[in-house]
């Protein structure tokens, strides 16, 4: 039955790949890309990878169709036709997928639990994560205390993609005060509606944030999911409005405090006598260390993301804002 | 504690300095800061370079976890040295910056400069130190993303369309060694290099390994700019800001160079890539392509920032080619000129961006007459030209000398003379600049403009390049030694000597 599921969700997700090549209209495009995540996240659940669907469908189909969008509402919504021949590209493609179908032929059987994937390292964290770091969700352990280090760069790559964005779209002051009242934002409904759910959106990402060591979820994911709150706040009330709340210059600081959280967590660790981020020396037991380090460095990843989330969509909305106005 | 923690200090300290530059506020102040920070990681590569060359290798398990289960930083005298060339370059384009990017960068956009720049250190440093195939990932991505964020901050617009084009090709580099590195885990459950190593030394010729090594050697060949891989290279390098260019040119493409290195040594071993898979052939048709194609494409082209970009591809040939000799002398040969490149480029990059900072052009136009109006940069261009060259007493003729005479040492006689040949393709390119530049007058227009030498924080670090290509052209005992020890630490266990071409 598992395996059922698996091959319709995967004929779906190449069915949508395809239309995604062909289709020309990129309104319909971003939609379809999607619906491309949140079969992905399936796919990623019937294989019991929960917190991994979890951040795809924040991220992937969250705020990555968002952006999309608000790329084409800059830019354009039609495709223009390529002017360069397309038979180089489709020959390098297929010599890859080639590649890729041949490098399956020695893969390890599906699934199997005699896969070397599950001899190796895994049984430690399956077996000794729980008296060694106490938490009931390994994924949060691994992510957070085994492999803590690439979980600080995954949040230096997510501040770096802010610097990116930043150096291209300058974010005007002046912008935010004019307001077009326009479009979704004369809607009464859509306001009287978001007014309803933000704060529960908020409550979820709290959730989120620090019910991760116990469950599904974490720093990434709660911070999209916060970021969201403020951006549909954004989008029905304008930029302005939200600019009251959180202003761009207070959401970079934010996002450094974020990154200086986490390696402040490494060096306080190394200040007292252990490697960096290594949280057992962070209290008298090395459990209670290994908690403090893991609520800790979760909080600067949720905190950054969340800032650097909301600070790219700032700079997407006030160049659409500004192409309204103009 | 300083002791105990020194393998980390690369990474950690341009990490923390990194946001901590985004809100310091003055232009100035945020200056001053990135360079102290990346000066003291050019302290630690000093002493790391010298502890790894007196004791052997490090190891620092992050978080206190045990290697395979944690990562774990792995610092030998191979990386060392190379880390050693990056933060001493990246502190000589920070001094030189201050000034550079006055003209080249809008004001409001230098606190993203200093930032992404010290972003971009911290990704080459943990790239280059990192015991663990995904971390590794980790670091190429924060390096690449910093990148691109540095080759679009020009005010020149047509930056951008180069940044796209940059973007969209390191991107699918760096998904393939992702994908690369997915199918090493699938096969041995370990992301360890040195865990992987043994682990793959089990499989006698595996579809997926093999498919895996693939896949990682094209993307660190895209990263790299391998021919006919580099295409993204000169349009990136020609329209970043100087002083981007001078630090890219001499750290970030070294480093894709010192991975390429790493995965063939230490992951995958030597015997495996060179005899079952018979890498070395591509790896040197690709090399010797590069040398001439692009010292070819570089004779003919008239921006001289360009012309220096398609001469960096060629000089990734000869590194590349160096590799490709599997001997401990070409081995050698590559990782001396990794070093001897990021001083020669710097210096002439840097002096380009002198000659931007008072033209406002770099076109070989720009060039005529500034033997006699910029003598000090004329000359450092000069130096340094005759270095990439390979005039003796340079640092360039050190590399060459012992690339050539590993070639040499297995009857490769095509090879060397193919090397000596290039170096001649050299001499017209860096001629025609410098013919500009001591042989013509300036056109009418601009000789009644004054035209003075650039300030001295821009003069300095390019001065101490040059004195390093001389110094390090006379004085080899350094590099030799590093990339000796270095090489023979990497082919240990594995015997070239039986390896026929």
């Amino acid at each position: 039955m598992e395996l059922l599921i698996d091959l319709v969700l995967l004929a779906m997700l190449a069915l949508t790949a395809l239309r995604i090549i062909f289709l020309k209209d990129l309104f319909a495009v971003v939609m379809l890309f999607s619906i491309y995540s949140f079969l992905s996240a399936l796919i990623f659940i019937n294989l019991d990878a929960v917190d991994v669907a979890f951040t795809e469908a924040a991220v992937g189909a969250g705020i990555s169709t968002v952006l999309m969008l608000g790329t084409i509402a800059i830019t354009g919504r039609t495709e223009t036709p390529p002017t360069k021949s397309k038979l180089l590209p489709l020959l390098i493609v297929v010599v890859t997928g080639a590649a890729l179908i041949y490098g399956t032929l020695d893969m390890p059987p599906f699934g199997h639990a005699d896969n070397p994937v599950h001899e190796h390292v895994a049984p430690r964290y399956i077996e000794e994560s729980p008296k060694e770091i106490g938490l009931p969700n390994m994924v949060t352990s691994v992510l957070a205390s085994y492999r803590g280090f690439d979980t600080l760069g995954e949040t230096v790559v997510v501040f770096s993609a802010m610097i990116g964005v930043l150096s291209l779209l300058r974010l005007r002051k002046r912008d935010a005060d004019k307001n077009p009242e326009s479009g979704i934002k004369a809607h009464r409904v859509l306001q009287v509606i978001a007014k309803i759910v933000i704060p529960m959106i908020i409550l979820f990402a709290l959730y989120v944030q620090f019910h991760g060591d116990f469950g599904p979820g974490g720093g990434f994911q709660a911070g999209v999911i916060a970021a969201a709150a403020f951006i549909l706040y954004a989008l029905v009330f304008g930029l302005s409005n939200v600019f009251k709340v959180v202003g761009p210059k207070f959401l970079r600081i934010l996002a450094v405090f974020g990154v200086l959280l986490y390696a402040g967590v490494g060096v306080y660790s190394m200040a007292m006598g252990g490697n960096f981020l290594d949280y057992n020396y962070l209290a008298e037991n090395p459990l209670s260390g290994q908690h403090y380090g893991i609520i800790l460095i979760e909080l600067g990843v949720g905190i950054t993301v969340f800032a650097v989330m909301l600070s790219i969509f700032y700079a997407f909305d006030s160049q659409i804002e500004r192409a309204n106005i103009q | 504690m300083i002791e105990q923690h020194l393998a980390a200090l690369p990474i950690i300290l341009p990490l923390i300095a990194a946001p901590i530059a985004l809100i310091l506020g003055r232009s100035m102040l945020t200056w001053a800061f990135a360079t102290l920070v990346s000066a003291l990681s050019c302290i630690a590569s000093w002493q790391l370079l010298m502890t790894t060359l007196s004791d052997g290798a490090l190891s620092y398990a992050l978080g206190g976890w045990p290697p395979p289960w944690g990562i774990e930083l792995n610092v030998d005298v191979t990386n060392a040295f190379v880390l050693l060339a990056v933060s001493a370059m990246s502190t000589l384009v920070l001094i030189y910056s201050k000034d550079s990017i006055e003209k080249e960068i809008n004001a409001s956009n230098h606190s993203l400069y200093y930032t992404a720049h010290l972003l971009c250190l911290t990704g080459l440093s943990g790239m280059l130190i990192t015991g663990d195939a995904f971390n590794l990932f980790v670091f190429l991505e924060i390096s690449s993303l910093a990148t691109y964020t540095l080759v679009s901050l020009a005010s020149d617009r047509r930056c951008l369309t180069a940044t796209f084009r940059y973007l969209v090709m390191g991107t699918i580099g760096a998904t393939f060694i992702l994908i690369g590195v997915g199918m090493l885990y699938m096969k041995t459950g370990t992301l360890n290099m040195a865990d992987l190593s043994t682990k793959m030394a089990a499989f006698e010729s595996n579809r997926t390994l093999n498919t895996g090594l693939a896949f990682i050697m094209v993307g660190v060949s895209l990263k790299l700019a391998l021919f006919p891989l580099h295409m993204w290279l000169p349009a990136a390098y020609t329209h970043a800001p100087s002083s981007v260019t001078a630090f890219l040119a001499s750290t970030a493409t070294k480093v894709a160079v010192y991975v390429m290195i790493r995965f063939i040594f230490s992951v995958f071993g030597a015997s495996h890539v060179f005899e079952t898979m018979s890498m070395e052939i591509i790896l040197m048709v690709l090399a010797i392509v590069a040398i001439f194609k692009c010292s070819y494409m570089a004779t003919v082209q008239s921006n001289v920032k360009t012309l220096l970009a398609y001469s960096s591809v060629a000089q990734i040939g000869y590194m590349v080619l160096g590799i490709s000799l599997v001997s401990v002398p070409g081995l050698m040969s590559g990782l001396i000129h990794i070093f001897n490149h990021a001083l020669m480029k710097g210096a002439l990059f840097m002096a380009v961006g002198a000659v931007f900072y008072r033209m406002g052009s770099v076109n070989i136009e720009a060039f005529k007459g500034l033997g006699k109006k910029m003598p000090l940069t004329m000359a450092a261009f000069t130096i340094a030209g005759l270095s990439i060259i390979g005039v003796p007493l340079t640092a360039g003729f050190v590399s060459k000398w012992y690339l050539v005479t590993a070639a040499l040492e297995q009857d490769l006689w095509i090879v060397a003379a193919l090397v000596l040949l290039g170096s001649l393709l050299a001499v017209v390119y860096i001629g025609r600049v410098l013919e500009a530049a001591y042989f013509q007058e300036p056109p009418e227009s601009q000789g009644a403009k004054n035209i003075k030498e650039v300030p001295w924080l821009m003069l300095m670090p390019m001065w101490i390049l040059v004195l390093a290509n001389i110094y390090f052209g006379i004085n080899t005992g350094l590099t030799v030694e590093a990339a000796t020890s270095a090489s023979q630490w990497l082919f240990q266990g594995y015997n070239p000597a039986g390896v026929a071409l």
